[in-house]
C-alpha cells in the first residue's frame, strides 16, 4: 500500500527515461538505404502486365449506377435525397453523421429512381442500401466548394474538413475515411509520411497505372499531404518490379524541384504493401501490435488515396471515380480503366470485350486477399482496386483438406511471425482463449499460410471464424455484464427497500408500544382531544363554499354521476 | 451471370501432402538399393511386407471408424510409415516381425490416437521399439554385409529363411548373421578392446562400419535432396547430427580409446536415416523453428548416450520417442516472437 503513490506519480525517474527514449526513437527515424525484408512472405507471378498493355482510359457512363451508402469502414452515410430528385455530378447525395463515415456523392447527373437494398461487394453476400441513379447522359458537374486556391498555405484543419466532404476514404482496400488519418491527433508529431505505392498483390495495376499516367495528380495529392500532417519526411514505397511508374514519378519529382519526397523501390515480396510490412521494409521498426503507425510518429496512405486528395483539392471534384483494373484469362481485353463509382460490373467487364469461355470465378481485389463474388450484378465501389475475372487455372476449385500435419510450412512465410499451424488447432478445436494467447488478432489475413498449405487446408477461413467467434463472445459478454449489473442493482433495490419496510415497521411498532406505559386518563385526554379535532374540522368544511354549490339539479346530479365513476374506475384498476 | 464462391486466397496451391509423400519415397530410394546391396533380398521382403501391411491396416481400420478409406490412403502417410520400418528392420528376420510392427505402427501408435496428424509418436518408431523390446532375439538377425568374408545368403535360401524359419542343410543361423558394427563395438569396448583394435576387423571400413558407412551416405545424399526440394527443413538434421558430432568429439577428446570417433557416429547405424527421414516427421516433431533444433539436438544427445550407455546397439528410435514426448513442452517455450511484440510471452 505504501508504494501506491509513487506509482501513481505521471513522472518517475523510469517514465522520464522512456519518454526521452520514445522522443529521440521518433526524431531519430531514418529511412533505410538498404530495405529490409520482413519474415516470410510469397514470391509469386506479378501477372501485372496484361492489364497494363493498354493506357489507362475513360469508362464509359452506365445508364443506371448504383451507389452504396456504405462504402468506408464505419457507419453508412444519411442519404440526402429523394427518389425522384435531380443530380448533378459532384453533387453530394448522402452525409456522414459520424466521427469514422464518408458522405457519397453523385457520380454522374441525373435523377434518382430508387433508393433501397441491392447486391453489394461486400463478404458478407448480404444487400445493402444503395442510392441508384438513372444517368441523364449530360454529366453536367455542380458547382463545387472543394477547390482550395492556396492549398500549401492553408489551415490542416481546413483541409481535412475538405478531404472529408469529398468523401475519401483510403483506396487500397480497407477504405478507411482519410481525412481521420490525416490527423494525427494533438501534441503528435509526424515524423514520416509512408506513400504506400507497393501494389503486391498479383494482377493488380490500377496503382502503377495511376501513377504512370497522373504522375503529376499523385505528386499533388502527396505533396497536399505532407502540408496537411507536418511530416518532415515523405517516401514512397514501390515494389522494384514496377520500373515505369518509379521512374515516372522520380521525373516528376525532379520536375517539380521536390526533393524531399523519395522514392524507394522494395524487394517484390507478397505482402510488402501490408502497411506494417512496408513501414518495416522501409525504415526497420515495427508498429506494436494492437498499435498504429503514428505510435513511430508515421503515417501511411495508399498513392492512390493521394491522387484523390490532390484531384478534390485541385481540381474541385469529390470522390465519384478510381481507377480499376479489370484484368484475368476470363476477360478478353484486360486494361485499366478510369471507372465512376456506383457502375455495375457487368457493364465494365462489357467495356473490356466481355468474358473469355475460360471465365470460372469472379473476384474484386487481388487472388490473394480479394472478395469472390456470386455475380457481376454489383456496383464498383470506393474500395474497388480491381475486378479479376478469373480462369479455373488462376483460381481453382478448393481441394478437399486433409489433417495438418505440422509440417510449419505455414510458419515459415507468415509475415507477422505467427505459428498458423498453432492457430489452426486451436481454432480447429474452438479453444477461444489459446488461439488468443498464439496472438490471433495480429493476424492479417494476407493468406501466405493457406497458398503453401500441403494439407489444402483453407486456414484464413478458420482465422476469420475464430475472430468473429471472439468478437462475438465478447459482444455477448458486454450484453451479460450489462443485465448482471442491472439484475444486481434490481436486487440490491429490493432488499433496501425490505429494509426500509422493516425499519419503518419497527418505528411504527415503537410508537404503538410506547403509550401502553401512560395512564388511562391520559389516553381518555388524548381521544376527547382528537374528537375535538375532527369536529372542527366538520365545521370549517361546512363553512367554506364550494363552486359546485350554485349549480343547477341537472348538473348536480351529472357531478355525482361521474365521481360514481370515477370511483368504480378507481376500484378496477386496482390490481 | 453468377459466380461461385470461395474463400480467400484463390491462387493454385503451391504444396500437395501426396507430392510430399511421393518425395520422401523417392529420397528413400538410393539409401533402400545400398541397404539391399549389403544386405541381400532379406530388406526388399522387409520393405514389401511393412509396406502392404501398413496400407491393409490402415485402410481396415478406416473402414471400421467410417473414415474416407481411398482418399485417406492416397495421402501416402501408411506407406511411408511401412518403408521407414522396413529399412530398420533386420534382413533375415522372420516374415511376422515385419508384419507385427507394422500393424502395431498403424493400428495402435497412428490411427487409434484419430490418424495421420494426430499421433503425438513417430508411428514406425514405435512399431520398431515394439519389435526390439518384445522380439530382442529376432531383431538381431542382420546378415553380414556383402564384401565381407562370410556366407552371403541367396534369393531362394532368404525366401526359405524368411518365411518357413528354415536353413539349407549343414547351414545354422550363426553362420548366416553377424552383429552389426555398433553392436560389435558395444561388445567389444565392454571386454577393453581400443578402439583401434576394433576398427582393424573386417567388419569395418574406411570410416564406420563396413558398409553401413555407404548406406548411411545414400540415405545423407537422399535427405539433402529431400530438403532441396524443400520438403524438409534443415532444423533438425543440422540440430541431431551436430549435436551427435559435438557429444561424440567431446568424448573422443578425452578418451580417444573407449569412445567412437564423430565420423563413426554420424555414419553408422540409423543416424542418417533418423536425422532426414524419422525424426522430421512433421506430425511428432516439434513445430516451431527453433523448436526444432532443440528437438534434433535431443535426439542427438539421447542417440549418443543409448548407443555409449544403453542396453540397445543404435539408440535413434528411443531417442526418437524420448523426444516426441517432450514436443510440445519444447513448442510452448519456443514460440517465435510475433510482429510487433517485445517477447513471445506479451500479450
Amino acid at each position: 500500500m505504501n508504494d501506491a503513490p509513487s506509482r501513481r506519480l505521471p513522472i518517475n525517474g523510469q517514465g522520464i527515461f522512456a519518454l526521452a527514449a520514445c522522443t529521440i526513437q521518433r526524431l531519430m527515424i531514418t529511412i533505410l538505404e538498404q530495405a529490409l525484408n520482413f519474415h516470410g512472405g510469397l514470391r509469386l507471378d506479378a501477372n501485372k502486365a496484361q492489364s497494363l498493355r493498354t493506357p489507362l482510359r475513360q469508362a464509359s457512363i452506365p445508364e443506371r449506377l448504383f451507389v452504396p451508402l456504405s462504402q468506408h469502414i464505419g457507419e453508412a452515410a444519411e442519404p440526402l435525397v429523394e427518389v425522384g430528385d435531380s443530380l448533378l455530378k459532384g453533387q453530394p447525395m448522402a452525409r456522414s453523421l459520424s466521427y469514422i463515415s464518408a458522405p457519397v456523392h453523385a457520380p454522374t447527373s441525373g435523377r434518382v429512381i430508387d433508393i433501397g437494398a441491392y447486391p453489394v461487394p461486400h463478404p458478407s453476400g448480404l444487400k445493402a442500401d444503395c442510392i441508384v441513379i438513372e444517368a441523364d447522359g449530360e454529366d453536367q458537374a455542380a458547382p463545387s466548394g472543394l477547390r482550395m486556391e492556396a492549398v500549401f498555405e492553408a489551415d490542416p484543419a481546413d483541409i481535412r474538413q475538405r478531404v472529408r466532404d469529398a468523401g475519401i476514404v483510403g483506396l487500397g482496400g480497407a477504405g478507411f475515411p482519410t481525412s481521420v488519418k490525416l490527423n494525427p491527433g494533438p501534441d503528435r508529431e509526424v515524423e514520416l509520411l509512408v506513400i504506400n505505392a507497393a501494389e503486391c498483390e498479383p494482377y493488380i495495376s490500377c496503382d502503377e497505372a495511376l501513377m504512370c499516367c497522373r504522375t503529376q495528380e499523385v505528386i499533388d495529392g502527396i505533396r497536399i499531404m505532407r502540408h496537411a500532417l507536418h511530416a518532415r519526411q515523405v517516401v514512397i514505397g514501390i515494389e522494384d518490379n514496377m520500373p515505369n511508374a518509379i521512374s515516372c514519378l522520380q521525373n516528376g519529382l525532379d520536375e517539380a524541384g521536390d526533393t524531399d519526397i523519395r522514392v524507394i523501390a522494395i524487394a517484390t515480396v507478397y505482402p510488402a504493401g501490408g502497411e506494417k510490412q512496408l513501414i518495416y521494409t522501409l525504415i526497420g521498426e515495427e508498429v506494436p501490435s494492437q498499435g498504429l503507425p503514428i505510435d513511430l510518429g508515421i503515417v501511411c496512405h495508399n498513392v492512390g488515396t493521394a491522387a484523390a486528395v490532390g484531384r478534390a483539392l485541385l481540381q474541385g471534384e469529390p470522390l465519384i471515380s478510381r481507377v480499376v483494373t479489370v484484368t484475368g484469362a476470363g476477360v478478353r481485353q484486360p486494361a485499366n480503366l478510369d471507372v465512376r463509382i456506383g457502375t455495375p460490373i457487368a457493364e465494365l467487364i462489357a467495356q473490356c470485350g466481355g468474358y473469355t469461355d475460360k471465365v470460372a470465378r469472379l473476384l474484386m481485389g487481388g487472388p490473394m486477399m480479394g472478395v469472390s463474388l456470386p455475380s457481376d450484378a454489383m456496383p464498383v465501389i470506393k474500395t474497388t482496386n480491381c475486378i479479376l475475372a478469373a480462369s479455373r487455372q488462376e483460381a481453382p476449385q478448393a481441394l478437399p483438406a486433409h489433417p495438418c500435419i505440422r509440417c510449419g510450412k505455414c510458419a515459415e512465410v507468415c509475415p507477422a511471425s505467427l505459428l498458423p499451424q498453432q492457430l489452426f488447432w486451436y481454432a480447429h478445436a474452438q479453444d477461444f482463449d489459446k488461439v488468443q494467447d498464439y496472438k490471433l488478432f495480429d493476424c492479417i489475413e494476407c493468406g501466405c499460410c493457406a497458398q503453401v498449405c500441403p494439407s489444402h487446408i483453407p486456414l484464413v477461413q478458420y482465422y476469420r471464424f475464430a475472430k468473429t467467434e471472439i468478437w462475438n463472445q465478447e459482444r455477448e459478454r458486454e450484453k451479460a455484464d450489462i443485465a448482471r449489473q442491472r439484475h444486481e442493482f434490481r436486487l440490491e433495490r429490493l432488499e433496501r427497500e425490505k429494509k426500509e419496510l422493516q425499519a419503518r415497521r419497527a418505528k411504527a411498532k415503537k410508537a404503538l408500544n410506547k403509550p401502553k406505559a401512560g395512564s388511562a386518563d391520559s389516553k381518555k385526554a388524548e381521544i376527547t382531544a382528537a374528537l375535538e379535532r375532527v369536529k372542527a374540522r366538520k365545521a370549517e368544511q361546512a363553512a367554506t363554499a364550494r363552486n359546485t354549490d350554485n349549480l343547477t339539479e341537472e348538473q348536480q346530479t351529472k357531478i355525482a354521476e361521474i365521481d360514481k365513476r370515477r370511483a368504480s374506475d378507481h376500484n378496477e384498476n386496482r390490481p | 451471370m453468377e459466380f461461385p464462391t470461395q474463400s480467400s486466397p484463390y491462387l493454385p496451391l503451391s504444396n500437395d501432402l501426396n507430392r510430399l509423400m511421393a518425395q520422401v519415397m523417392l529420397a528413400l530410394i538410393p539409401g533402400a538399393l545400398c541397404l539391399f546391396w549389403f544386405f541381400g533380398w532379406g530388406v526388399l521382403f522387409n520393405l514389401l511386407i511393412t509396406a502392404t501391411t501398413a496400407v491393409t491396416a490402415e485402410a481396415m481400420v478406416l473402414k471400421l471408424r467410417k473414415r474416407p478409406v481411398m482418399a485417406t490412403l492416397s495421402d501416402g502417410s501408411a506407406i511411408v510409415t511401412g518403408l521407414l520400418l522396413g529399412l530398420a528392420l533386420p534382413p533375415l528376420a522372420p516374415w511376422w516381425i515385419p508384419v507385427v510392427g507394422a500393424l502395431f505402427a498403424i493400428i495402435v501408435a497412428k490411427q487409434l490416437y484419430g490418424g495421420l496428424g494426430y499421433n503425438p509418436f513417430n508411428p514406425a518408431m514405435v512399431g520398431y521399439v515394439v519389435l526390439i523390446i518384445s522380439f530382442p532375439l529376432q531383431m538381431t538377425l542382420w546378415s553380414p554385409p556383402r564384401g565381407i568374408e562370410a556366407e552371403f545368403l541367396p534369393f531362394l535360401d532368404t525366401v526359405r529363411l524368411v518365411f518357413t524359419q528354415a536353413l539349407a542343410d549343414g547351414v545354422t543361423l550363426d553362420s548366416v548373421t553377424m552383429a552389426t558394427p555398433l553392436d560389435t563395438s558395444k561388445t567389444e569396448i565392454g571386454l577393453n578392446l581400443t578402439w583401434s583394435e576394433i576398427l582393424s576387423k573386417p567388419l569395418y571400413g574406411s570410416f564406420a562400419g563396413h558398409g553401413w558407412e555407404w548406406i548411411n551416405m545414400t540415405f545423407l545424399i537422399g535427405g539433402l535432396w529431400l530438403w532441396q526440394r524443400r520438403a524438409i527443413d534443415w532444423h533438425i538434421p543440422v540440430g541431431m547430427l551436430s549435436a551427435l558430432f559435438i557429444v561424440s568429439l567431446l568424448f573422443y577428446i578425452a578418451d580417444a580409446d573407449s569412445f567412437g570417433s564423430p565420423i563413426f557416429h554420424l555414419f553408422s547405424g540409423a543416424t542418417m536415416l533418423g536425422a532426414f527421414f524419422i525424426a522430421t516427421d512433421p506430425v511428432s516433431a516439434a513445430t516451431t523453428p527453433r523448436g526444432r533444433l532443440y528437438f534434433g539436438a535431443g535426439i542427438g544427445i539421447l542417440t549418443y548416450v543409448i548407443r555409449g550407455w544403453g542396453g540397445y546397439p543404435d539408440g535413434v528410435a528411443f531417442a526418437v520417442l524420448l523426444m516426441n514426448m517432450a514436443a510440445p513442452t519444447i513448442d510452448y517455450y519456443t514460440q517465435p516472437r510475433v510482429f510487433g511484440h517485445r517477447d513471445p510471452k506479451d500479450s
